[in-house]
C-alpha cells in the first residue's frame, strides 16, 4: 500500500469513527438520563421530539449559544488549554482499538482499526496518563478553591488507579504474548476469554476504569456537596461541553478496552461450527463487539445510579491497599496459569 | 531529498527546541511544567522516528505522565510568592547556576563534536526496527541484562524508602 | 520510519483540530457581555476570601512519588509479560522467579509505605 493510499484510508476511518463516537456520546447522555429517570421512578427527557430523542442536539445547541465566561482570577491561556487536552486525549485514544476482524475484499486486506502498532495497549495507557493534565491544569488555572481541590484530588485519584490498571493489563498481555489489541483478541478465541481465565484481573481493571473515567462511585472530583463542580466549576459553554464530551468519550473507550481485553473483543464462541460465508462472519463479529460494548456501557450507567459515592480516604484505600495487591496477585496467577497450560 | 521522515523530524525538533527555551524563560513554574510536558512528547516523537517504539511510549508514560505530575504537585506544594525572589535572597546561587550551566554546555559541545558513536550501533536499518520492539527488549532484559534488572529493583526500593523518609515528619 | 505509526500522527492532527474548533466555537457563536460580577470567582455566592494558590497537602506529593516508583515497576513488567511464554519454553521456571524476586523487592517498599502511613488519608 502506498503512503497516499494509507493516508486516505486512515483519514476515512478517522472521520467515520469520530462521527460514530460523537453520535454515541450524544445518545449515551440521552440514555443515561433515561436510565437515571427509570431508576429513580421519573420520566426523564420527553419534550424535544418523540420521547425526547432530539434532546442531545438541543443540549449541544444550547451550550454552543451560551456565553464563554473566563473568570478574572483565572489564567486565561491555561484555562482554555485544559479542555483542549481533555478532548485531544478522548478523541485520539480510539486509534488502536479494533472493532472487528481484518477481512479481504476486492483483493485488498481491510481492518477495523486505524493503526495496528507494536505498542498497542501501551499507547492507550500513555494517553490516559496524559489525560491527568487536563484535570490538573483546569483545577489550577480556574483560580477557584473548589477547582483547585477538585483538580488535585482527581489527579491523585487517577494516578493511584493507573498502577492497578497497568498490572491488570500486564496479565492480559502475558497470555496474548503481544501488545497489539488484535493479537490480544485473537488469543481469546472460543471460550478463552480473559474474564474467565483471570476474573480478579477483570475486576481490578473494571474498578480502575471507573476511577479513571471519574464515574460514580469514584466521582470525588465533582462531589457536589463539598466541591460544587470540582475542576470544571469555572467552565461554561463549549469549554464545559468539552469536559462533558471527553468524559463520555472516555467511558466509550474504557468500555471498548474492557471488551477487547477481557470479553474476547469481536469473538463469538463456536461461530465456525455454523459454516457461514466470510461476509456474514465479519458482520456478526462486528455486531458481537457492538453488543458487548453496549452492555458494558449500560453497566457503567447502572452502577452510577445504584452505588453511593465513596469518601476520599476510602477511595485512596481501595486503590492502594485493595486493588494494587489484587492486581499483583492476578499477575502471579496468570503466570502460573501460563506455566500449567 | 525531502522525505516524510525529515518533515516529521523537523516538526518534532522545532517543538522540542522551542518548548525547552520556553521552559526556562517562563516566570510561572506551572506554565514551565506544561512546556516541559510538550518537550517530552516531542522527544517521544523523535524516538519513534528512530524506531525505538517501546522507549517512545515509555517516555510518555514515565516522563510526561508520572514525573511531571510529581513536578506539578511539588510546585503546588511550594508557596509561589516565597519562591519568586529566591535569587535575591541567595545571590551566590546565581553564580553557582552559571557555573553549572557553562559546564553542562561544554559537556554537550564535547559530546556532539568530539564524541564517538558506539561500535555496537546497528548500521542495518531493519535490524534496528527489531531492536526497538518490546519483544527484543524483554528478551535482552531477562537474559543478558538480568543482574542490572534486579539491581534496578533494589535501586527503586531505595528511592521509595528515601521519598517516604523525606516526607515522614509531615505525616507522623 | 515505521509506516504503521503514520495513522497515529493523522489521528493526533485530527484530534488537535477538533479540540481547538470545539473550544473556540462558543466564542464565535455565543454572546459576550461580561460584567465584573459575572467574572468573579464562584464561592457559593460569597465574596472570595484569601488566596486560591495556597499550598496543598504533602500527602499528594507522597502519592505522586509512590506513583512514579510503582509506574516504573509496571513498565519493567511489560517486557517480561510479553516474552514470558517464549522464555519459559526456553529457560524454564527461572524466568518466573527472576520476576518474583523483583516484585518481592518492590513490595518491601510498598509494605514500608503502608506501615509508615504513606497511604493514610484522614
Amino acid at each position: 500500500m502506498g503512503i497516499l493510499e494509507l493516508i486516505i484510508v486512515s483519514l476515512i476511518k478517522i472521520i467515520v469513527i469520530a462521527v460514530v463516537m460523537l453520535l454515541t456520546v450524544s445518545y449515551l447522555v440521552y440514555f443515561e438520563r433515561k436510565i437515571a429517570a427509570w431508576a429513580q421512578n421519573r420520566i426523564g427527557p420527553n419534550r424535544v421530539g418523540p420521547a425526547g430523542i432530539f434532546q442531545p442536539f438541543a443540549d449541544v445547541l444550547k451550550l454552543l449559544l451560551k456565553e464563554d465566561i473566563v473568570p478574572t482570577a483565572a489564567n486565561k491561556q491555561m484555562h482554555t488549554l485544559a479542555p483542549m487536552i481533555a478532548l485531544f486525549v478522548a478523541f485520539s485514544t480510539f486509534a488502536v482499538l479494533p472493532v472487528g476482524p481484518s477481512f479481504t475484499a476486492f483483493g485488498k486486506v481491510f481492518s477495523f482499526v486505524v493503526a495496528d502498532v507494536n505498542i498497542g495497549i501501551l499507547y492507550v495507557l500513555a494517553l490516559t496518563s496524559v489525560g491527568v493534565y487536563a484535570i490538573t491544569f483546569s483545577g489550577w488555572s480556574s483560580g477557584s478553591k473548589y477547582s483547585l481541590l477538585g483538580g488535585i484530588r482527581s489527579s491523585a485519584q487517577m494516578i493511584s488507579y493507573e498502577i492497578s490498571m497497568g498490572f491488570s493489563v500486564a496479565g492480559v498481555i502475558l497470555l496474548a504474548e503481544s501488545l497489539r489489541p488484535i493479537a490480544i483478541v485473537n488469543a481469546q478465541s472460543g471460550w478463552m476469554w480473559n474474564i474467565i481465565l483471570q476474573p480478579i484481573g477483570f475486576i481490578t481493571f473494571l474498578v480502575s476504569a471507573f476511577a479513571e473515567t471519574n464515574r460514580l462511585p469514584f466521582d470525588l472530583p465533582e462531589a457536589e456537596p463539598e466541591l460544587v463542580g470540582g475542576y470544571h466549576t469555572e467552565y461554561s459553554s463549549m469549554k464545559f461541553a468539552a469536559f462533558f464530551l471527553s468524559e463520555y468519550a472516555n467511558m466509550i473507550i474504557s468500555s471498548a478496552l474492557i471488551v477487547t481485553l477481557y470479553l474476547g473483543g469481536w469473538q463469538i464462541p463456536y461461530l465456525e461450527l455454523l459454516n457461514l460465508s466470510a461476509g456474514w462472519v465479519v458482520i456478526l463479529q462486528v455486531g458481537a463487539f457492538i453488543f458487548k460494548l453496549v452492555f458494558i456501557m449500560f453497566f457503567f450507567i447502572w452502577v452510577r445510579w445504584s452505588i453511593p459515592r465513596f469518601r476520599y480516604d476510602q477511595l485512596m484505600n481501595i486503590g492502594w491497599k485493595v486493588m494494587f495487591p489484587l492486581s499483583l496477585l492476578n499477575l502471579l496467577w496468570v503466570a502460573i496459569l501460563a506455566m500449567i497450560l | 531529498m525531502i522525505t516524510l521522515q525529515i518533515i516529521l523530524f523537523s516538526v518534532f525538533a522545532i517543538i522540542a527546541v522551542v518548548t525547552s527555551i520556553l521552559v526556562v524563560t517562563r516566570k510561572n513554574p506551572i506554565i514551565s511544567a506544561l512546556f516541559l510536558v510538550l518537550n517530552f512528547a516531542a522527544l517521544a516523537g523523535i524516538y519513534l522516528l528512530l524506531n525505538a517504539q517501546f522507549i517512545a511510549v515509555v517516555q510518555v508514560i514515565v516522563y510526561a505522565g508520572a514525573i511531571m505530575v510529581l513536578f506539578l504537585f511539588v510546585i503546588m506544594l511550594l508557596r509561589p510568592e516565597h519562591e519568586k525572589n529566591f535569587f535575591e535572597e541567595n545571590p551566590k546561587m546565581k553564580w553557582l547556576a552559571l557555573i553549572v550551566g557553562v559546564v553542562v554546555f561544554f559537556q554537550l559541545i564535547y559530546t556532539i563534536f568530539f564524541g564517538k558513536l558506539s561500535s555496537s550501533i546497528h548500521q542495518n536499518a531493519e535490524k534496528s526496527v527489531e531492536i526497538g520492539t518490546i519483544e527484543s527488549i524483554g528478551r535482552g532484559l531477562f537474559t543478558t541484562y538480568l543482574i542490572p534488572f534486579e539491581a534496578a529493583g533494589f535501586l527503586l526500593l531505595a528511592a521509595a524508602i528515601g521519598a517516604l523518609v523525606l516526607a515522614k515528619k509531615h505525616f507522623d | 520510519m515505521l509506516i504503521e505509526y503514520l495513522p497515529i500522527f493523522l489521528v493526533f492532527g485530527f484530534a488537535i483540530i477538533f479540540a481547538i474548533a470545539t473550544v473556540f466555537s462558543s466564542t464565535i457563536f455565543g454572546p459576550k457581555r461580561p460584567t465584573s460580577e459575572k467574572l468573579s470567582t464562584y464561592e457559593s455566592g460569597m465574596k472570595p476570601i484569601g488566596t486560591t494558590h495556597d499550598r496543598v497537602s504533602v500527602k499528594y506529593y507522597i502519592v505522586a512519588m509512590l506513583f512514579i516508583i510503582f509506574d516504573l515497576e509496571v513498565i519493567f513488567v511489560y517486557p517480561w509479560a510479553v516474552q514470558f511464554k517464549r522464555l519459559y519454553a526456553e529457560l524454564g521456571i527461572s524466568i518466573f522467579f527472576s520476576m518474583l524476586l523483583f516484585l518481592v523487592v518492590f513490595e518491601i517498599g510498598f509494605l514500608y509505605a503502608y506501615k509508615k502511613g504513606g497511604f493514610k488519608w484522614d
